[in-house]
């Protein structure tokens, strides 16, 4: 079986600087993936650079097709869809519009599924059909982002930083539907600072340091890496030093 | 010396061409006119490239500067010396007329304003009576020096080209100063340059009312070379026509000036005079050439010839080496840790229904160094913005050494001691890092925009760069100390910024996550830094996500979540505070 | 003042604004989906007017090969920007869209021009031409440098107006040209006449606005219009192309002028170079709007022409500088309104 998402040895540059350096990861069929890592080491720019956002150099394939030539629109055709970081939401537009427009490139029929299942996962949303997109809370927002990429019915969802800035209890919220979403199919991409919420719901995770996966393997076995602990799952154990 | 040889080779080359024998008149004029175009296009240059303003409404300017000696020296027969002041002046008198309107525009207002005032002022040209309306004004007597009258092309030309070399020369001046930090700094945003004191709407005024004044200049050598003045040469065609030659030869390069009014120049009587030939006598085809040429030099170079050529000659700019023995005064500081130096009573800021920061109280004393943390959008870095005074308190009260803050302008803030650094880098990409981080001494010099054109401020800027030089030196980065901002990595641009708001030579240093994006190592160093800061003196609020980096070096830490405080006390109290734990660190601690 | 002075004033004032009214929407549109501003709107209203008017004296004008020029243009640039991944469905568009359609505009300009064409078929065969010369200068102009600063994109603006304009004189001549009024029909309300152009003037430009209005707030076409302008990367993510989003503006745009053009083309003579006036009046009203509203650049446009008719009768000399310095107030109030924190640019 090849994997829905493959990219090997990817390297990504702004100008001298390259920000991803020969970076190789795979998503299975519902499968959740994690990346975890600091603030700058390349999380960001490398789920940007699979969407096609920026230009990258090596081989990315998804569903069995080389990605190379393919524009973002084409790669959302494909079944691909990033819910980026800043979320991207068509502020000034309503709910429904901006849910609308998420099924923009299928058919009409499947269009009205999409949005039964969207309500379905988030019932907040069809209260606020009519609100306008810029006025929603955080946590709202971020549901909407996420319910505008399930629209398009994609078969692999990146998620960059879905719980940054929210409250915990909604955080908590978001994590469970990102485990319903593989129950239904959908397999994810997740990338988070928040380590431990991911490393629980995730079934493989890669850990990024300044550009280069330092290391991969189960989630399970990932989180009890000392070395990971003493980094990203909060403070070092008393009397131990970071390395 | 060796970084004035090209431009000593190049004036000498221009003093020579009309000596050549046996080269056509015809070529002086185009020269002439050459000339004429650059002087509008080098302010563009600062206005447009260097400063982020464009305008199409430079050839109004040039109207002004040549109706002004029109005017003057036919009705009132005033020498035409004498006109040159009033010419520059007239211009400038707009420009400060126009400016105040116009300058404080942003985004696409600004060159939509231009060109609306450029053709109003067209129009007004054509219509009044004692400008001649539309036939203009003839019979200008031409510039003489005793009894040399410049008729010819080839007499005016040496004043022209004079004119423009000096020009090129006080501009250059200017961009390598202070206030050229200053204004090469407006096109970033002005957040950053405003919290180091840079007065930009005073910063943006001034590159408007030089860029104007240089095409006053412009109209005013045009009114004695052709003898006459009509509307026409300052329309909006011609406004848009000045600004295509800046972006031609390469908006942000003085040289590019010239060069852009080379080529255009050149290019327009090239196909005025050949087109009709091959395609046979038909009106107006070198408008229509023309303009899909630059449609078309805009989608292969988008950025100008003039930078194209630099990359493919081997020349290199000078190495700026400050003499770091060179020093400014320091401020006093409190000898003291019981003093308080920064506090927050119940600082509020709401932005529409939503409360960023919810009645939030915390002090920094004395020789302390104080960590902020808190979810993302828990109104950390809008607690910075309301003490640095990008922002203003909704209500509450911000004191910084016991003067209040909460409705001073970032300039202010700046003045009292405090620096600061941006969660999201605000460097000028495209100048060095010894350029960057003298931004943070501009409160420490003193020398004005006149004196920077004639050098006048060498004593004033060495003693900058060495400061400058001083702090990068102190951060560790001497290395990269010529390299453009632009081409460091995101962690040693954070630290580039550090060293700017060092040369604040500030009482409180605030730093928006300092420690993201660097390696271990050089979080160690950081934080090695900060505490050497600390004992000498200074005090430090951060915010910062590394929970390890905050814990070993915070000697306070203030937990914001929802805008609220939570929470504030020792690392170690906060580590077991439950409601923290809740709310930001996470059951695993 | 005598009250049937100011009356006709009035009328004339709003005429002429409800024309403006219509480019300034234009330019909103164009503005808000590609960040173009666009100055060639003009050459859009004296390609329409002058196009319609040489077809009404059975003449085919020069505007309908330049589409085909144009075409075929576009049509090299799509199969290079294209050439990494080159497939039949893309070339089959690509043919279809550049060669076809302005082949087959200009086939049945040959076919149909002629001094009995009915003012219809001469109305709809210069929209149609018009129509494709906007989109091909999308696609050549601007679509290469859509990513580029909007300083460039004005620039390259500018360049395609000089362009247009010069070839509008090739076209058209360098004579003025007046083209049949669409009715002759004239009714009386008190001292007020209503030509039936005028009366057409009004009525379209409402029907325009309203079906704007339904096109952007109702169709799926149009809220992803909508949606490139309120967040390009946010369309680009749900699929939208960009690139096709620019296309449809400048179509929109191009129609827009032309009808403008052919609306005034029966009161008042248009030369090859009239058109930049006329579209920088309805740029006035645009920058009043805001760029970003339609209802206030309606109504500032009506403004525009209010003013503009107001001071040609009491100062006809300043006309021009009255009409264009109308704008520095607005613009003052405009910055005495700007927020503290500007988002930053690059």
């Amino acid at each position: 079986m090849s994997a829905l998402l493959s990219v090997s040895d990817v390297h990504i540059a702004y100008g001298k600087v390259e920000a991803v350096r020969g970076v190789s990861l795979e998503v299975g069929e519902n499968e959740i993936v994690t990346i975890i890592g600091a603030n700058g080491a390349g999380k960001t720019t490398l789920l940007n650079a699979v969407m096609g956002i920026l230009p990258l150099k090596g081989r990315t394939m998804f569903a069995g097709k080389d990605m190379a030539t393919l524009d973002i629109e084409d790669r959302v055709a494909a079944g691909l869809s990033l819910v980026p970081e800043h979320r991207e939401l068509f502020a000034t537009m309503n709910v429904e519009d901006n849910l609308q427009l998420g099924a923009f490139r299928i058919a009409k029929a499947t269009a009205a599924r999409s949005f039964e299942r969207v309500y379905s996962l988030f019932p907040r949303l069809q209260e606020r059909r009519k609100q306008l997109a810029g006025t929603l809370s955080g946590g709202e927002q971020q549901m909407l982002a996420m319910g505008r990429a399930l629209m398009g019915a994609p078969k692999l969802l990146m998620l960059d930083e879905p719980s940054l800035g929210l409250a915990p209890i909604i955080v908590a919220d978001i994590f469970r539907t990102i485990g319903e979403l593989r129950a239904a199919g959908v397999s994810v991409l997740l990338v988070e600072q928040n380590a431990q919420a991911a490393l629980q719901i995730a079934d493989r995770a890669y850990v990024m340091e300044l550009g280069e996966f330092v290391l991969s393997g189960a989630a399970r076995d990932i989180a009890r890496n000392q070395r990971v602990a003493a980094s990203y799952l909060g403070f070092q154990h008393e009397g131990e030093s970071a390395v | 010396m060796t970084q004035r040889l090209p431009l000593i080779i190049f004036a000498l080359v221009m003093a020579l061409i009309p000596l050549v024998p046996g080269i056509p008149p015809f070529w002086i004029v185009l020269l002439d006119n050459i000339g004429l175009a650059a002087l509008v296009a080098m302010g563009l240059v600062l206005l447009t490239g260097v400063g982020g303003l464009t305008s199409f409404g430079q050839a109004a300017f040039c109207g002004f500067g040549a109706y002004t000696t029109a005017v003057l020296t036919t009705a009132y027969g005033v020498s035409p010396w004498l006109t040159l002041p009033l010419s520059l002046l007239v211009s400038g008198i707009a420009a400060v007329l126009l400016g105040i309107v116009t300058v404080r525009l942003s985004g696409h207002y600004l060159p939509l304003g231009t060109i609306a005032w450029g053709i109003a002022l067209f129009y007004l040209f054509s219509k009044l009576e004692f400008l001649g309306r539309n036939d203009g004004i003839s019979g200008i007597p031409p510039l003489a020096i005793g009894s040399f009258k410049m008729l010819s092309p080839g007499a005016i030309y040496y004043a022209i080209w004079i004119a423009v070399l000096i020009s090129a020369v006080l501009t250059l001046n200017l961009l390598d100063s202070r206030t050229g930090r200053a204004i090469r700094a407006l096109r970033r945003g002005h957040i950053a340059a405003e919290a180091f004191g840079v007065q930009t709407p005073r910063a943006k005024l001034l590159v408007f009312i030089y860029a104007a004044v240089l095409a006053g200049l412009s109209g005013w050598l045009y009114a004695h070379f052709q003898r006459a003045a009509n509307p026409t040469p300052f329309g909006p065609q011609a406004g848009i026509e000045y600004l295509f030659i800046a972006v031609v030869g390469g908006a942000g390069y003085v040289w590019g000036a010239v060069l852009g009014a080379g080529i255009v120049v050149i290019l327009k009587e090239v196909l005025q005079s050949y087109l009709p030939y091959i395609f046979g006598g038909q009106s107006q085809l070198e408008t229509i050439v023309f303009g899909i040429l630059l449609v078309m030099l805009l989608q292969l170079a988008p950025s100008g010839v003039w930078p194209w050529l630099m990359a493919r000659l081997p020349l290199k700019a000078a190495r700026k080496t400050p003499d770091t023995s060179l020093t400014l005064p320091a401020r006093e500081r409190a000898p003291t840790t019981s003093a308080v130096l920064l506090q927050l009573d119940k600082a509020r800021k709401q932005f529409g229904g939503v409360t960023a920061v919810n009645d939030v109280s915390f002090d920094v004393k004395a020789r302390e160094i104080v960590a902020l943390i808190g979810p993302n959008g828990a109104g950390k870095s809008t607690t910075f913005n309301l003490i640095t005074g990008v922002l203003t308190a909704t209500s509450g009260a911000i004191s910084v050494l016991g003067r209040k803050v909460e409705n001073a302008p970032p300039q202010e803030v700046v003045k009292l001691g405090v620096a600061r650094t941006f969660q999201h880098v605000k460097l000028v990409p495209d100048m060095t890092v010894l350029e960057n981080v003298a931004i943070g001494a501009h409160l420490r010099g003193a020398s004005g925009a006149v004196a920077s054109m004639f050098r006048l401020d060498r004593a004033d800027e060495a003693r900058l760069l060495a400061e400058a030089a001083r702090q990068i030196e102190r951060v560790g980065l001497t290395d990269q100390i010529d390299q453009l901002a632009g081409s460091l990595s995101l962690g040693q641009q954070r630290i580039v910024e550090i060293a700017r708001a060092l040369c604040v030579d500030p009482m409180l240093l605030l730093l928006d996550e300092p420690a993201a994006g660097l390696r271990h190592m050089e979080k160690q160093r950081l934080a090695a830094l900060l505490r050497q800061l600390r004992d000498g003196g200074m005090s430090v609020l951060l915010v910062e996500h590394d929970m390890g980096f905050v814990m070993d070096l915070a000697d306070r830490i203030v937990v914001l979540d929802f805008g609220t405080k939570i929470a504030e006390g020792t690392p170690e109290a906060i580590k077991k505070n439950p409601e923290v734990i809740k709310a930001y660190l996470g059951a695993a601690a | 003042m005598n009250t049937t002075i100011m009356l006709f004033l009035l009328q004339d004032g709003i005429t002429n604004g409800a024309i403006y009214a219509l480019l300034g929407l234009a330019l909103v549109l164009v503005f808000a989906v590609t960040r173009v501003i666009l100055i060639p709107q003009g050459e859009f209203v004296t390609y329409g007017a002058l196009s319609y008017a040489m077809l009404a004296t059975g003449q085919v004008p020069g505007t309908a090969k330049l589409a085909v020029a144009m075409g075929l243009v576009a049509f090299g640039l799509d199969l290079f920007f294209a050439r990494k991944s080159l497939h039949a469905r893309l070339v089959a568009r690509a043919v279809a869209v550049d060669i076809v359609f302005p082949l087959a505009v200009c086939l049945l300009t040959y076919a149909l021009a002629g001094p009995k064409t009915p003012i219809a078929v001469n109305i709809a065969l210069a929209l149609l031409i018009v129509a494709a010369i906007g989109l091909f200068l999308y696609r050549i102009a601007f679509q290469p440098i859509a990513h580029t600063s909007v300083l460039v994109l004005l620039i390259a603006s500018v360049g395609c107006h000089l362009a247009l304009q010069g070839l509008g004189l090739v076209f058209f001549g360098a004579e003025g040209l007046r083209g049949p009024a669409l009715s002759n029909v004239a009714l009386a309300a008190g001292s007020l006449r209503f030509t039936g152009q005028s009366l057409a003037v009004y009525g379209l430009t409402v029907a325009f606005i309203i079906a704007l209005w339904l096109f952007f707030g109702y169709s799926l076409t149009g809220k992803a219009l909508r949606a490139t302008a309120v967040n390009r990367l946010g369309a680009r993510l749900v699929g939208i192309r960009t690139t096709l989003s620019g296309q449809i503006a400048f179509l929109l745009a191009s129609l827009i002028g032309a009808i403008s053009g052919i609306l005034i083309v029966p009161i008042t003579t248009l030369y090859y170079d009239t058109g930049f006036l006329i579209g920088l009046k309805g740029f006035i009203a645009a920058i009043i709007g805001g760029l970003v509203s339609y209802p206030l650049t309606a109504v500032a446009a009506i403004l525009v022409g209010v003013v503009e008719a107001f001071s040609s009768f009491y100062a006809s000399n300043f006309k021009e500088v009255i009409v264009f310095t109308l704008i520095l107030p607005v613009l003052v109030l405009r910055s005495l309104a700007a927020p503290a924190v500007e988002e930053e640019k690059d």
